[in-house]
């Protein structure tokens, strides 16, 4: 009996695309055939430089002119290379569609939101332009903006981030189209901005029952997302199954790497994170065989000379491009089987209570405002952006504190308040029990050796015309070591951080990100600090790069009994790292606690619903998950709402107080009110939710 | 926005203020216009010269600054004072001549502006096929040629096409024939205005077409670009909707500024074709050591530079929503 295959909406096979650089050609996909059936979300799955986005881009016939694309692309039976722009462009907008990454970029920025849209639906269909722009209202009203008809006159640098994502998705549905592609949607956005996006992907997949292609580098976003998976490594797919079958039974070892490197919020106890070792090659000029054998835990001979062809496995409609594959549906190895979880040395120090350690760092009531000023000859202020607005914290020795927030919170004023050193506005900073109040500049500048910061993109902190050992050594000319001490302790750092002492003479250009991270790592360790202060240092990274600097900053800090204040957005990093965590929300820290009580004892609906907003990366409790939506964005903080402040998009407040206790948020502001011990939450009615 | 202009133009007005009255005193203290009138033969009698430069607010005798507070009082009540050579006031020689360099020049610019923003863009867009290696040779060649070398080869081509059509058609001197008259007059005169107008297009366009080239490349790789063509528009229909309105932002502030620049500015051109301008006015005065023409013709470019920059101001806002805001 043979059943009879539908012909699939579009079919990709053996798709190449090459670029012309000055170094030869760059391979960025390599030979990649999949199909996507009407419906169907199928998502593509990649670190930077896999191939993910380019070829996507291949299938809308978008990529730049010195870009040569083989193979066979069909869409509804038609071949797509073989039609030129003007054919193409009939398709593009209408059949297929696209959601790009940045949304502020990828708006023309001098055409209002509504004559974006109305412009894509009078390219294909035959309408009047009031018509159109009609049209492009009831889109955004789709999409959820509030108030669509005033807002379609708005330019695109008037809408917040989120909000710029949603107009363009409501461009990408206006027609109607029979596949949306949808490249990092959610990438640059905030993780409550990132599920609410999602939730308008899954309404925009159902009003138009398209078929959708998720490209992202985040598993969690595709365990909750996608109906089947592709995973892309070197311009290749390495392996391609059903949602289920690629997080329960990867069949390709650079799949279970991934999903061995991914912080998880689910899990119970704090462990080390599985890092794949090495870095992903380089596309110009690709040794033979399988292009993740050099960073394969279970390479064997016949990896290093032939590269396996992505084949059928021993699980049904699961293909896995790995000499091996069949050997570990065998023996059912699991990520764990396959990769050592590295031993991370216990921390002396945490063996003393907390309450006996001492304190290295206290902010007391911390403000800090930024005046808004107006007028060209007289400067008159006319408000004021209250960026953190009374803000207590502690870190104690040998403790990791965690401080997260959505961007605009205050999280990174903080900080910056903290390593200036200077007297605060208003309220206390003591560093090492030193009040930062009345501090001489001499003795201020010996305090910096006690506390230095990693910066969040390491391409950026580097200096590219100094070359690392230089780098490394500058805090040491300005404390006054002597040459020989420098010379010593570059060699030592550079070690430390899991480079060799050779590297000292190279330039940062000649590093990979991870690398750089490591450096600017190495860099505010080269004082020998008792505090050091971590600025996002791991979200720029790759997930399988990103793992490998986070196990090095425990080890660290386990080594040298440093005491780190771990600034991030994304909570399941913090769960792995962090022993406290004090959650911020514009300007004010709503929740503090240790890791265990935020994690699993949310109180604050705010924090509720920063964690429900994470995906797993775990299919099955993704699909059972009941996730709390905030609306809207984050209120600007030159206007935060009277009493309590998260009023204005608590879901508490909507849904389950009565008038009586609605007045109560509406008029005092609440304070840290204790939960248990050590862990308190500001909101007059405070109860535990589980939401992991 | 019509607060933020006023607010400007204050600003701007204190500037022009300052720019002229520096010229003044500037003028005043290097120009010593007696010595045009001594050692003459046969001698001027001294008190005439005296009288002359008393006329004129320029008697050597009375301190720069009694000068200079005589002539902003003057100002005020719309009098630069007198020329040197002759009896005319200093107004109506400009008035004439502001006429002549507008005629000359506001066409000249603005094909300028609007061949070096078609070549600009086409250079980009086709970035190093054989039209844009043509427009930036081109460009460069033109660039780097002094002026008077590109007015001698226009008007060297000009009067091989008489010399080929046999009569004067197109007559290389002189703003008008004051012997015609109707039709005939002012048809004359067009042919007159063409020749210095192509020198001034050549000029213009070869300099925006660079600008107007890197402020497209710039918009090229832009993403907007894309999502237009993922929308359904063709690549060309993208670049010119999307991608040359926004190239065109930037390049309004040069517009504007080489725009009140130029005025004054083209010497060269109006003195090879004996167009009575401004810009030949300005080099009379100073060769007549003439402080009441010279500061009247700062004035005059500095009010220039005022109305570029609020002509700037205006256009920017009306291209570009962003700004449109944030003020």
């Amino acid at each position: 009996m043979t059943t009879v295959e539908p012909t699939p909406l579009l079919q990709v096979s053996d798709l190449t695309v090459s670029f012309r650089s000055e170094s030869g050609a760059v391979n960025a996909v390599r030979g990649v055939s999949y199909t996507v059936q009407a419906g169907e979300t199928l998502a593509i799955v990649g670190e930077s430089g896999s191939g993910k986005s380019v070829s996507s881009l291949a299938v809308m016939g978008l990529l730049p002119a010195s870009a040569t694309v083989t193979g066979l692309i069909r869409f509804k039976g038609q071949d797509l290379l073989s039609l030129n722009d003007k054919r193409l462009s009939k398709l593009r907008g209408s059949g297929i569609s696209m959601v790009f990454q940045d949304p502020l970029s990828a708006l023309t920025p001098v055409y209002t939101i509504g004559d974006q849209i109305a412009e894509a639906v009078r390219i294909h269909q035959h309408v009047t332009k009031a018509q159109a722009a009609e049209r492009a209202v009831e889109l955004l009203d789709v999409v959820g903006i509030p108030n669509p008809k005033l807002r379609a006159a708005a330019f695109p640098h008037e809408f917040s981030g989120g909000m710029r994502q949603r107009a363009m998705i409501a461009m990408a549905i206006a027609n109607d189209p029979d596949l949306i592609i949808a490249d990092e949607p959610t990438t640059a956005l905030d993780v409550t901005i990132q599920a609410q996006i999602l939730e308008v992907l899954k309404k925009a997949k159902e009003v138009t029952n398209a078929a959708t292609v998720l490209i992202t580098h985040d598993l969690g976003v595709v365990a909750g997302f996608a109906d089947r998976v592709m995973v892309m490594y070197a311009g290749k797919a390495v392996e391609a199954a059903t949602v289920d079958d690629i997080f329960y039974a990867p069949r390709m070892p650079y799949t279970m790497g991934l999903l061995g490197s991914i912080p998880r919020m689910d899990v119970e106890e704090k462990q080390p994170l599985i890092p794949i070792e090495g870095t992903p090659p380089s596309l110009l000029n690709l040794p033979a065989g399988c292009p993740f054998a050099p960073r394969c835990p279970i390479v064997v001979e016949q990896c290093r000379t032939i590269e396996p062809s992505l084949d059928p496995t021993d699980r049904s409609e699961h293909f896995a491009a790995c000499h091996r594959s069949l050997e570990i549906g065998q023996r059912n190895w699991k990520p764990a089987d396959v990769y050592a979880r590295p031993v991370i040395p216990q921390d002396a120090i945490a063996a003393i209570p907390r309450e006996d350690r001492p304190v290295v760092l206290e902010l007391e009531d911390l403000h800090r405002s930024f005046p808004i000023r107006k007028g060209t000859v007289i400067r008159r202020t006319v408000g004021a952006v209250r960026a953190v607005d009374g803000v207590s914290l502690e870190v104690r020795e040998g403790e990791t504190l965690g401080l997260v927030g959505e961007s605009g919170c205050g999280k990174t004023t903080t900080i910056m308040e903290i390593m200036n050193l200077l007297k605060p506005e208003q309220g206390r900073i003591v560093v090492l029990g030193n009040d930062t109040n009345g501090l001489s500049a001499d003795s201020r500048r010996r305090m910096r050796r006690d506390i230095s910061i990693v910066f969040q993109d390491p391409m950026a902190s580097l200096d590219p015309r100094m070359p690392i050992g230089d780098i490394l050594a500058e805090p040491m000319w300005v404390q006054k070591y002597s040459n020989a001490k420098i010379r010593e302790r570059t060699g030592e750092l550079l070690k430390m951080v899991g480079l060799s002492p050779e590297h000292a003479s190279r330039y940062p250009a000649e590093f990979s990100g991870g690398q750089r991270q490591r450096i600017g790592i190495a860099r505010a360790l080269a004082l020998d600090p008792k505090l050091v202060v971590l600025d996002e240092p791991v979200s720029a990274l790759d997930v399988s790069i990103q793992a490998g600097v986070i196990n090095l900053l425990d080890e660290l800090k386990a080594r040298m009994g440093l005491s780190y204040l771990f600034v991030a957005h994304d909570l399941s990093v913090v769960r792995h790292i962090a022993d406290r965590v004090a959650v911020m929300y514009l300007g004010r820290v709503v929740e503090v606690g240790t890791s265990k009580d935020i994690f699993d004892r949310p109180s604050h609906p705010y924090t509720q619903a920063l964690l429900s907003a994470i995906p797993l990366p775990d299919p099955e409790k993704e699909r059972s998950r009941e996730r709390i939506l905030l609306r809207g964005d984050l209120p600007s903080p030159s206007d935060i709402p009277s009493g309590c402040r998260f009023s204005s998009r608590c879901f508490v407040f909507a849904e389950q107080l009565d008038a009586e206790q609605r007045n109560k948020c509406k008029e005092q502001d609440p304070g840290l009110y204790p939960m248990a011990d050590g862990h308190h939450a500001a909101c007059h009615f405070a109860t535990v939710r589980e939401v992991v | 926005m019509l607060k933020f202009l006023a607010r400007r133009f204050i600003n701007y007005l204190v500037l022009v203020f300052i720019a002229t009255s520096l010229a003044y005193i500037l003028a005043s203290v290097t120009f010593h216009p007696e010595n045009r009138y001594t050692g003459r033969n046969p001698p001027i009698p001294a008190a005439t010269i005296k009288q002359t430069l008393e006329e004129r607010n320029a008697d050597p005798g009375t301190p720069v600054l009694v000068r200079y507070g005589r002539w902003v009082k003057g100002v005020a009540h719309g009098d630069f004072g007198k020329l040197i050579v002759g009896d005319e006031q200093v107004t109506t020689e400009m008035k004439r001549r502001v006429g002549v360099s507008l005629r000359l020049l506001l066409i000249g610019t603005t094909l300028g502006a609007v061949f070096g923003v078609l070549i600009g863009v086409i250079g980009a867009v086709r970035q190093r096929r054989p039209a844009d290696v043509v427009g930036t040779v081109g460009s460069y060649v033109l660039l780097a040629t002094p002026t008077v070398v590109i007015i001698i080869v226009v008007q060297t081509v000009f009067l091989w096409i008489n010399h080929r059509t046999g009569t004067t058609t197109f007559p290389l001197v002189k703003e008008y024939n004051s012997n015609l008259s109707g039709w005939d007059f002012w048809w004359d005169r067009f042919k007159r205005l063409v020749p210095p107008t192509v020198v001034l297009t050549l000029f213009g366009a070869s300099f925006f077409s660079r600008y107007q080239r890197s402020a497209m490349l710039d918009v090229l790789g832009s993403d907007f670009l894309r999502t237009a063509r993922a929308k359904g528009l063709t690549r060309q229909q993208a670049l010119f909707k999307h991608g040359v309105r926004t190239a065109l932002i930037p390049m309004m502030t040069f517009f504007a500024y080489s725009f009140g620049l130029l005025l004054t500015g083209a010497v060269f051109t109006e003195t090879l074709f004996s167009w009575d301008g401004m810009g030949k006015f300005l080099i009379e005065s100073i060769q007549n050591r003439d402080t009441n023409a010279t500061a009247a013709v700062t004035c005059f470019a500095a009010v220039l530079v005022l109305l570029s920059g609020m002509l700037s101001d205006v256009l920017y806002a009306a291209l570009d929503p962003r700004v449109r805001s944030s003020r």
